[in-house]
C-alpha cells in the first residue's frame, strides 16, 4: 500500500472530502502507517487524544469501559476514522479502540493535523461542514427520540386514564 | 598487581615571576648564556682567519713568485701550496659552519626552553587566579598572551647577549682597523654614531608606546570575537549584527591608525639611518679625497677604509635591529607579566604542595563573623556566624541576592572572605593546602563546567590529583618519556607523567579500575543519571580490537535478542539485516552499502556522487531507473510541499528536499523535455539521482521502491561488494551476522537490523526488551561503561543543563568529600528528578556533611538544619519544624514560590 493509495482512502473520508489533493497527500505523507496485532490497544479510554486513526485494513472494536465492565459498542472497518473527536476538542478519549484481527491504520498525529487545519482554511471549512452534518444528524435523531418519548408518555397517560 | 605507593612527587613551586625580561633571562639561563658567549669568542679567531685566508691565497699562492713556501713546517711548491691552502680554506668553511650551526642550535634550544618556562609560569599563575577574576576580565585577552604574544621572546632570549657581543665585536674590530689606517677617517666613520645613538631611541620610544596600544587593541579584538561567538544566538535574535559589525570595524580602524603611525615612524627611523649611513661616505670622499690630494693620506689607505666601511654597515644594522627587537621584547614581557598579577591570587605553595598524608576533616565546622565585600564595597555576606557538626545535612535558603550563593562559595573556599574565618576542627580553612580542600571538600554549582572530552574524564576529574601508578611504558617509549621529562625539568616544568594512572582509587573508596566502574554505575543510579548514560552507551561505539571480550559478549547479546524476539512473538518489530533480502526499514543507501560507512567516502549523503557507486549502478543498469525514481520523488515532493512557506516546520520534519532546494527541483522537472530524462544536464540528472538514496520503503511508502526495484537494488548490493577495490574495504563496516561492526553503534550491533516502522509500539517495546535482556546478561553496566566514553562536547555543550548538573554531582560524589557544598546544584531538574537526586545524595552523605544552598525554600523540609539568609545576614537558623511558623522568614520564602 503506498502513499497514493492512502491518499485515495483519505479522500473518501467525509471529513477530508473537500480538501485539495496536494494537502491531503501532505497529510498522508506526514502520517505514519501503524500495524496492530489482534487485541492490541490502539488507544485507551481516558488517555489524552494525540492522534486520529484511519483504518486502512482490518477492523477495530470500539469499547466503552463502564462500571459493569467493557462493552463493545461498535466495530469499524476499512476507510473509517476513529479518534478524530479527541484531537479536535482536546478531550480525553471517550472510548477504547482495540484491533480486531490484524489492523493496519494511518496514524494522523494531532500536531501536524491541527497545524494544517489552522493554515488551510479549506480544510477547516470541510471539517466544519462535516461536523455540522453530524450535529444536524444528531439533532434529527434527538428530535425523533423526543417524539418517541412523547408518544410513549401520551400512550402511558392514556392507558392510566 | 602490586600496589606499593611510590613516594609522592613534588612539582616545582614558583611563587613569583621576574619583573623584567633581563632578570628572567639571567635568573634562568645565566649558565647557558655564558656558554654561548664563550663559544662565540672561541669562534672569532677561526672567523678572522677565514676572512684573512683568501688574501693569502690570492697574493701568495696564485700571485706569489718565491717557491717553495714554508707551510706547517713543510716546504711546498706553488700548486701543492695552493691546494693545501684551499684545503685549509675548505676546512675553515666547515669549522665556521659548524660553529654557526652549533651556536644557532644552542640559541634555539635556549630560546625554546625559556619560552616554555615562561608560558608554563604564566599558565601556573593563571591557575592561581581567584575564580571571580574572570567575571571582570575576559579569558580571550589572556589566550593570545600565552600563545602568540610571547612567541617572539624565544628568539630574543637566545640572542640577548650573544648578538650584541658578536656584532658589537665585529663592529669594534672594523672601527679599530679604520683607526689604525687613519685616525681622522676612523673618527669620521664613527662621528655620526652619537647622533644616531641620541635620536633613534627618542624616536623609538614613541613607536614603543604605539606598540603597547596596539597590543591592547588587538586583545580587545580577541575579546570581541570570543564574545560574538558566545553570544551568536543573542546577536541573531536581536538583529544587532550591524551594530556589532560597526563596533568591530571601529576597533579595526583603531588598529589601522596605530599600525599606520607605527609604519610611518619606523620607516622614518630607517630613512634616517640610511641617510646617516650614506652621509659618512660623503665625509670619506670629501675629507679623504682632500687629504689624498694634499698628500696627507695614501690612496691605498682610503680604498681600504672605504672597503672596511662597507663591512661596517652589516653589524651596525644588526645592532640597530637588535635594539628595536630588544625594546619590543621588554615591552611585550612587561605587558604580559603585569596582566598576570591580579590581587588575591592563591598562594603557589597552597596550590601545588602535596602533603604526605591528607587528613580527613573532623570536629566542628565553625563560621565566625564571616563577611564578603563586593567590588562596590557592599556587604554581600555580612557577619555570618554558625557552628555545625560534620555529620549534619544543612540547607541554606534565601532569595537571590540574599548572600546564600556567596556563602556557599566562601565555604568552598572559592572566594576569600574580607573578614571573619572558617575553621574545621579548630584549623583555619584558609590555610589548608588545596590538596586537602580539593579532596575533602566538594563543591557543585548550578552551572558546572565540563571539560571537552569524555564523560568519564569529567567524572574522574575529582580523582586526578597526582600520578598514583607509574605508566607501564615499553622500553622504547620509556626512554623517550624519560627524555621528555628531563627536558621538562630543564624548562622548570612539572615532570609528572601524563600517561601514568592518576586515578586516586583509594580516595574513591575502591581497589581498582573494575570496582571503580561499578562504583560509577552505582553513583549514576543514585543520581538518576543511569538511563541517560545507558542511552549514550547504546549509541556509542566499541572497538573490537581493544575490547575483544566486550565485543564477543555483545555478539552473544545479538543472538540472545534474536531468540527473545522469536520467543515473545515480536520478530516483526525488528527487521534483521540479511545479505539476500532488501531491508524495507533501511534507506536505499544503507541497502546498497549493506554496512556502516567509516569516514567520509561512503557517507550516506555522499553516496549518490561517489564515483564507484555510480559505476556499480551503471553496471547493473540501475542509473536510469533511479533517476526516474528521483523524478517521481521530486514530483511528489514539489506537489505536496508546493505552497508551504520556506520556513515552515514541516520541511524540517518531513520533507527530504529542503525548502531552499525545492525551487531547484521544480526547475529540473520543468526542464524535462518530452518525458525524456536524457534531455537534462549531467548535473541535473545527478541531483535527481540523489533523492531516492534517502528513501526508506516502509516509512515513505512511495511507489518507486516496488518489489522489482528492490530486487535490482539487491543486485547492485552484490555488485558493489564483489567489485569493491581492496583499499576501499576499510571504509565500510559491512553487516556480518558473525562479526562485531566497529563502525556501528552498540544498539545497532545488538539489534543487527532496523526497528520496524509502522508496527505499533515497536519504538518502545524493542528498547524495553533490549534493556531487560542486557540486565539478564549482566551487560547493562558494560553499556553504561561505553556510555562514559560519550564526548560531552565543548564545555559540555552536547549535554543538557540537567545532564551537566548530574554529571557534576556525580563528579563531586565520586571523590567522597567529608564536606559537600551544593550551590543550587539541581536547579535544572524537574520536581520528580529533584526528589530522586536529593534522596540519593542524602543516602550517599549519611554521616557526612552536606550543605546545600537551595533554589527553592520548600526543599529545605528534609534537612537537619536550615540557615536562612537575607541581605547578606544570617536571619534565622534551626530545624525546619522550628522555623515553619506563621511569622518566620522561612514561611515567607516558601509562600513566595
Amino acid at each position: 500500500m503506498s502513499l497514493q493509495q492512502e491518499y485515495e482512502v483519505l479522500r473518501r473520508v467525509p471529513f477530508f472530502a473537500e480538501v485539495e489533493s496536494s494537502k491531503l497527500k501532505l497529510l498522508a505523507f506526514m502520517s505514519e502507517r501503524v500495524g496492530f496485532d489482534d487485541g492490541k490497544i490502539v488507544c485507551r479510554q481516558g488517555d489524552p487524544g494525540d492522534a486520529a486513526y484511519l483504518i486502512i485494513d482490518g477492523a477495530a472494536d470500539i469499547v466503552l469501559e463502564g462500571p459493569a465492565g467493557p462493552v463493545t459498542v461498535a466495530t469499524l472497518g476499512a476507510n473509517e476514522i476513529v479518534g478524530e473527536m479527541a484531537i479536535l476538542c482536546n478531550a480525553p478519549r471517550n472510548a477504547t479502540v482495540r484491533a480486531k484481527g490484524r489492523l493496519v491504520a494511518l496514524r494522523i498525529a494531532k500536531e501536524p493535523f491541527m497545524r494544517m487545519v489552522r493554515e488551510f482554511p479549506n480544510m477547516a471549512v470541510s471539517i466544519m461542514q462535516e461536523l455540522a452534518h453530524r450535529v444536524q444528524a444528531m439533532n434529527s435523531q434527538l428530535q425523533a427520540a423526543r417524539n418517541e418519548v412523547n408518544q410513549l408518555r401520551a400512550r402511558m397517560s392514556a392507558a392510566a386514564e | 598487581m602490586s600496589r606499593e605507593t611510590p613516594p609522592k612527587p613534588t612539582p616545582p613551586i614558583e611563587d613569583s615571576i621576574e619583573p623584567s625580561v633581563y632578570r628572567f633571562i639571567l635568573r634562568h639561563s645565566l649558565k647557558q648564556q655564558i656558554l654561548l658567549l664563550i663559544l662565540t669568542l672561541i669562534s672569532f679567531p677561526f672567523l678572522y682567519y677565514s676572512l684573512d685566508l683568501p688574501k693569502t691565497i690570492v697574493n701568495h699562492a696564485i700571485g706569489g713568485k718565491h717557491f717553495p713556501q714554508p707551510l706547517f713546517g713543510l716546504e711546498l711548491e706553488q700548486v701543492p701550496y695552493l691546494m693545501t691552502l684551499c684545503g685549509v680554506f675548505l676546512a675553515l668553511v666547515f669549522v665556521n659552519g659548524g660553529f654557526k650551526y652549533y651556536i644557532n642550535t644552542l640559541k634555539g634550544q635556549l630560546g625554546e626552553r625559556m619560552l616554555r618556562r615562561f608560558r608554563y609560569a604564566l599558565y601556573q599563575r593563571l591557575m592561581r587566579f581567584p575564580p571571580s577574576y574572570f567575571q571582570k576580565m575576559s579569558s580571550a585577552q589572556i589566550i593570545p598572551m600565552i600563545t602568540t604574544e610571547c612567541e617572539q621572546l624565544g628568539g630574543f632570549i637566545g640572542d640577548a647577549f650573544v648578538l650584541p657581543l658578536f656584532q658589537g665585536g665585529q663592529l669594534l674590530t672594523i672601527i679599530f682597523f679604520m683607526f689604525v689606517q687613519d685616525p681622522m677617517l676612523g673618527a669620521a666613520a664613527v662621528s655620526l654614531y652619537p647622533i644616531q645613538g641620541y635620536i633613534i631611541p627618542k624616536l623609538q620610544r614613541k613607536v614603543n608606546q604605539l606598540g603597547k596600544t596596539r597590543i591592547r587593541t588587538v586583545r580587545m579584538v580577541a575579546d570581541r570575537v570570543q564574545e560574538t561567538a558566545a553570544g551568536l544566538g543573542e546577536i541573531q535574535a536581536n538583529d544587532t549584527a550591524k551594530f556589532q559589525l560597526s563596533h568591530f570595524a571601529h576597533l579595526l580602524g583603531t588598529i589601522y591608525d596605530i599600525r599606520f603611525e607605527i609604519y610611518r615612524r619606523k620607516f622614518f627611523v630607517k630613512f634616517l639611518n640610511n641617510f646617516i649611513g650614506q652621509l659618512t661616505p660623503f665625509f670619506f670622499f670629501s675629507i679623504g679625497g682632500y687629504l689624498v690630494i694634499r698628500g696627507n693620506l695614501s690612496f691605498g689607505a682610503l680604498v681600504a677604509v672605504l672597503a672596511a666601511y662597507k663591512d661596517l654597515a652589516s653589524p651596525w644594522k644588526e645592532l640597530l635591529d637588535f635594539y628595536q627587537n630588544n625594546q619590543n621584547s621588554r615591552l611585550t614581557y612587561d605587558q604580559i607579566v603585569e596582566q598576570f598579577d591580579p590581587a588575591n591570587m592563591v598562594d603557589a605553595e597552597l596550590l601545588l604542595a602535596e602533603p604526605e598524608t591528607i587528613p580527613h576533616l573532623s570536629g566542628e565546622l565553625a563560621v565566625a563573623n564571616l563577611s564578603l565585600s563586593g567590588d562596590d564595597k557592599s556587604r554581600l555576606v555580612d557577619g555570618v556566624s554558625f557552628t555545625l557538626g560534620l555529620d549534619e545535612h544543612v540547607a541554606i535558603i534565601g532569595q537571590s541576592g540574599s548572600g546564600k550563593d556567596e556563602l556557599a562559595l566562601l565555604l568552598a573556599r572559592l572566594a576569600r572572605p574580607s573578614a571573619g574565618r572558617i575553621t574545621v576542627g579548630g584549623a583555619d580553612v584558609a590555610e589548608l593546602p588545596l590538596a586537602v580542600v580539593g579532596r575533602r571538600i566538594g563543591y557543585v554549582s548550578a552551572t558546572p563546567y565540563l571539560f571537552t572530552g569524555t564523560l568519564r574524564d569529567n567524572l574522574l576529574l575529582g580523582l586526578r590529583h597526582y600520578p598514583v601508578l607509574p605508566a607501564d611504558h615499553g622500553d622504547e617509549t620509556a626512554k623517550k618519556r624519560a627524555k621528555q621529562l628531563a627536558e621538562a625539568r630543564h624548562a622548570g616544568n612539572i615532570d609528572f607523567d601524563i600517561g601514568a594512572d592518576w586515578i586516586d582509587y583509594q580516595g574513591a573508596g575502591v581497589a581498582d579500575a573494575h570496582e571503580l566502574s561499578l562504583r560509577i554505575a552505582e553513583v549514576l543510579g543514585r543520581l538518576g543519571f543511569e538511563e541517560d548514560v545507558y542511552g549514550f552507551g547504546l549509541r556509542g561505539q566499541v572497538d573490537p580490537d581493544t575490547s575483544p571480550e566486550l565485543a564477543a559478549r555483545l555478539l552473544e547479546a545479538r543472538q540472545a535478542l534474536a531468540q527473545r524476539l522469536v520467543r515473545d512473538g515480536i520478530t516483526n518489530l525488528v527487521e534483521t539485516y540479511d545479505l539476500d533480502r532488501y531491508n524495507s526499514n533501511a534507506s536505499v543507501a544503507e541497502n546498497l552499502l549493506f554496512g556502516t560507512p567509516v569516514g567520509p567516502v561512503f557517507e550516506f549523503d555522499a553516496l549518490s556522487t561517489n564515483k564507484y557507486v555510480l559505476q556499480v549502478l551503471d553496471k547493473v543498469g540501475l542509473t536510469e531507473d533511479l533517476i526516474e525514481a528521483g523524478r517521481d520523488v521530486a514530483a511528489t515532493m514539489t506537489e505536496i510541499f508546493a505552497d508551504l512557506p520556506a520556513d515552515h516546520p514541516f520541511f524540517e520534519q518531513y520533507s527530504f528536499i529542503g525548502a531552499t532546494d525545492l525551487p531547484e527541483f521544480k526547475t529540473i522537472l520543468g526542464a524535462i523535455d518530452n518525458n525524456d530524462l536524457k534531455t537534462l544536464s549531467e548535473e541535473q540528472r545527478l541531483r535527481l539521482l540523489s533523492l531516492p538514496f534517502k528513501l526508506v520503503a516502509a516509512r515513505h511508502r512511495l511507489d518507486v521502491l516496488d518489489a522489482r526495484m528492490q530486487e535490482r537494488l539487491l543486485e547492485a548490493r552484490r555488485a558493489f561488494r564483489a567489485d569493491l577495490p581492496e583499499e576501499a574495504r576499510g571504509q565500510i563496516g559491512f553487516f556480518d551476522p558473525e562479526q562485531y561492526n566497529a563502525a556501528a553503534s552498540v544498539q545497532d550491533n545488538i539489534l543487527f537490523g532496523k526497528i520496524a516502522y509502522g508496527e505499533a509500539d515497536a519504538t518502545t517495546r524493542v528498547p524495553e526488551v533490549l534493556s531487560e535482556l542486557l540486565h539478564e546478561l549482566e551487560l547493562h553496566t558494560s553499556v553504561i561503561d561505553v556510555g562514559l566514553d560519550h564526548n560531552v562536547g565543548t564545555a559540555g555543550s552536547r549535554l543538557s543543563l540537567g545532564q551537566r548538573q548530574r554529571a557534576a554531582l556525580a563528579r563531586g560524589v565520586l571523590k567522597r568529600p567529608d564536606l559537600m557544598i551544593l550551590n543550587e546544584a539541581t536547579s535544572a531538574l524537574d520536581g520528580q528528578a529533584q526528589t530522586k537526586v536529593m534522596d540519593g545524595l542524602f543516602g550517599e552523605f549519611a554521616g557526612r556533611c552536606l550543605i546545600w544552598a537551595l533554589h527553592r525554600a520548600t526543599l529545605a523540609r528534609n534537612f537537619d538544619r536550615v540557615l536562612v539568609m537575607s541581605g547578606g545576614k544570617l536571619q534565622e537558623q534551626g530545624r525546619f519544624a522550628e522555623l515553619d511558623h506563621k511569622d518566620s522568614l522561612t514561611t515567607l520564602l516558601m509562600a513566595a514560590e
